[in-house]
């Protein structure tokens, strides 16, 4: 027995225990209500509309929630995420057009592929201190984009898959069905969301923020940072590219957009504007960033204009995201301590 | 047992470490002394990892520790405190200490649980009780005193149950009377503990008061290694390092 562990013995410990069952328990059930809640939406507003709109939020919401696993749990900023993005709709929308595969099949197979780049390009980058990282990302996206652009037999470059692409019915889901579609888009949202915030809780998702606070001080404790990282980078890689295969699905196809840097610099903003020290702080900055697009976009071509007064607005007004703002002030007038 | 066997590094074309051979039996309590830049720092980030040795051997109970990276080195059993409290601003007390054993047992990875994992709560718990952190162990790191990230700093260090404890300068930027609240703390973790303790300090009085045995560095060498008597008497300490006007009062 060592030495710690010997003294412990002694004393009774009158410490109020948390348990972590509950919280997931807890979890567990937000998930399903949020689920149902999702899946009767159509039952109560029947527009079309407005189930594009939770179909993109469940794509963007995937894909800006995973980039928070590396900004804001473990301090890697990213600016090459989207290259994942792209990289799931591209694998999705191929395999589907050239072998005609079951959907599921093609699912776990693009995962698989995004998982084999993840891996590689990870294990070059994650080496890599903060501005060197950010920017071999960048790189790295850049050369996926240019790839599919390049790669004209295979992509059909700048014009993007073109022609469809095929949606067969399996397990009695039709994702050409539009209604199909939207629940499974939601279904995969609340299961990726959830995946996602089971890591952040996990011993794991402490480890992160170790990292992120303190990467030395994390390796002189005994944890292998270098292997934390490349982990949690292909993880997150994993869950942009589902959210890549939604936007395939959505829009039957899959553009060289999809892969540009603009997606991972989208990422970044929606972060920025929902904030990065929540779990659902992306999600909330995926639903303002998409109202924002739509509303603004419509009302004038200088969209660019005011996106980036907002984000002025809350780089330098607010200094954090909206919901950093909500807790901090929910925080405030239940009289927190916590800094 | 703790042995360095002839261990160099330089940088440039100084000899930060020069040819250094100490031996710490396990269950002592060593201070390490020196003017600034004789290499104590060097001494340490060398056991730990932080920086490869050129030559030289670091033998914990005989295993070889020189070229091992500082997590290897930390599951063999050498732990450190740095001189700048070295924390997680914003875990908290308990949270640091919960996932830092957690790291301990090789959990660091784990996915499928939640965190806390209730079988490292009891290692934390001690960890807090003896470094007298439990009352605050909901505060966050960033928000606490001084001495308490200095403390916290230790605390990481223990709770991983270490073989050797390495505290690089435990009352540095600490006023007098905090120094030595500080270092009778270390001195209580070390009787307590009974593990080996090499502490880097440049308060004469505290080092020649508390350490049974003190290794005097200077220029990357050794520059005598004894007693606390034996040290104040020797000619060449008290040439190179007592003898400066800083530290006339104490001989």
């Amino acid at each position: 027995m060592t030495e710690l562990q010997a003294g412990q013995g002694a004393q009774p410990l009158k410490v109020p225990r948390i348990d972590a069952r509950p919280q997931r328990y807890r979890d567990v059930l937000i998930a399903l209500a949020a689920f149902v809640l999702l899946a009767l939406l159509p039952m109560v507003f029947g527009s079309k509309q407005l189930l594009d709109f939770v179909i993109r939020c469940a794509a963007y919401g995937l894909f800006a929630t995973s980039l928070n696993l590396l900004v804001g749990y473990t301090g890697l900023i990213s600016f090459g995420h989207g290259m994942f993005f792209g990289l799931g709709a591209y694998g999705f929308g191929l395999m589907m057009q050239k072998t005609g595969v079951p959907i599921p099949v093609a699912f776990v197979a693009t995962l698989a592929m995004t998982f084999v780049v993840a891996v590689v390009i990870g294990a070059i980058c994650v080496r890599l201190k903060e501005i060197y990282f950010a920017f071999v990302t960048l790189a790295f996206q850049m050369l996926v984009h240019s790839t599919i652009l390049s790669w004209q037999s295979l992509t059909g470059g700048d014009q993007g898959l073109r022609g469809g692409i095929p949606r067969p019915p399996f397990l009695g889901i039709d994702l050409s069905n539009h209604l199909h579609l939207y629940i499974t888009s939601c279904a995969l949202l609340v299961i990726g969301l959830f995946l996602m915030r089971q890591i952040a809780q996990s011993p794991f998702g402490y480890t992160l923020r170790m990292i992120r606070d303190n990467a030395t001080r994390a390796s002189f404790i005994g944890i292998d940072v270098w292997r934390a990282k490349l982990t949690i980078f292909v993880l997150a890689a994993l869950f942009a590219a589902a959210g890549g295969i939604i936007m395939a699905l959505f829009v039957s196809g899959a553009y060289p957009e999809f892969a540009y840097w603009t997606i991972s610099g989208e990422g970044i903003f929606i972060n920025m504007l929902g904030g990065v020290t929540t779990f659902l702080g992306p999600m909330v900055g995926t639903v303002l960033l998409l109202i924002l697009n739509d509303t603004v976009t419509r009302l004038t071509e200088y969209h660019g204009i005011v996106l980036g007064i907002v984000i002025l607005f809350f780089a330098i007004g607010l200094r954090k995201g909206l919901m950093d703002f909500v807790v901090e002030w929910y925080g405030h007038r239940r009289g927190e301590g916590r800094g | 047992m703790l042995e360095i066997r002839a261990l160099s590094k330089s940088f440039g074309g100084v000899k930060a470490t020069d040819n250094v051979s100490l031996d710490f039996a396990d269950g002592s309590l060593t201070a390490v002394i020196g003017p600034n830049g004789a290499g104590k720092s060097t001494f340490f980030n060398l056991i730990t990892g932080a920086l490869r040795p050129d030559a030289g051997q670091i033998l914990l109970n005989g295993v070889d520790m020189a070229g091992k990276t500082p997590p290897e080195i930390v599951r063999h059993g050498i732990g450190r405190a740095f001189q700048v409290a070295s924390i997680f601003p914003s875990l908290t007390v308990e949270e640091t200490m919960l996932a830092a054993v957690c790291a301990d047992q090789r959990r660091a990875g784990v996915m499928h649980r939640r965190f806390p994992l209730a079988e490292t709560r009891d290692r934390a718990e001690h960890a807090m009780e003896l470094l007298g952190l439990a009352s605050k162990r909901n505060r966050t790191a960033a928000t606490l005193s001084h001495g308490d990230q200095k403390l916290l700093d230790i605390a990481l260090a223990l709770v991983l149950d270490p073989k050797v404890l390495l505290l690089d300068e435990p009352t540095a930027g600490m006023g007098t009377e905090e120094r030595w609240r500080m270092i009778d703390k270390v001195r209580e973790l070390w009787e307590k503990q009974k593990i080996t303790v090499v502490f880097i300090e440049h308060d004469m009085d505290i080092v020649f008061k508390i350490a049974p045995e003190i290794v005097v560095l200077c220029y990357g060498r050794i520059l005598a290694t004894g007693t606390p008597d034996a040290i104040r008497r020797n000619e060449a300490v008290i040439e190179a390092y007592l003898g400066s006007d800083d530290h006339a009062g104490v001989v």
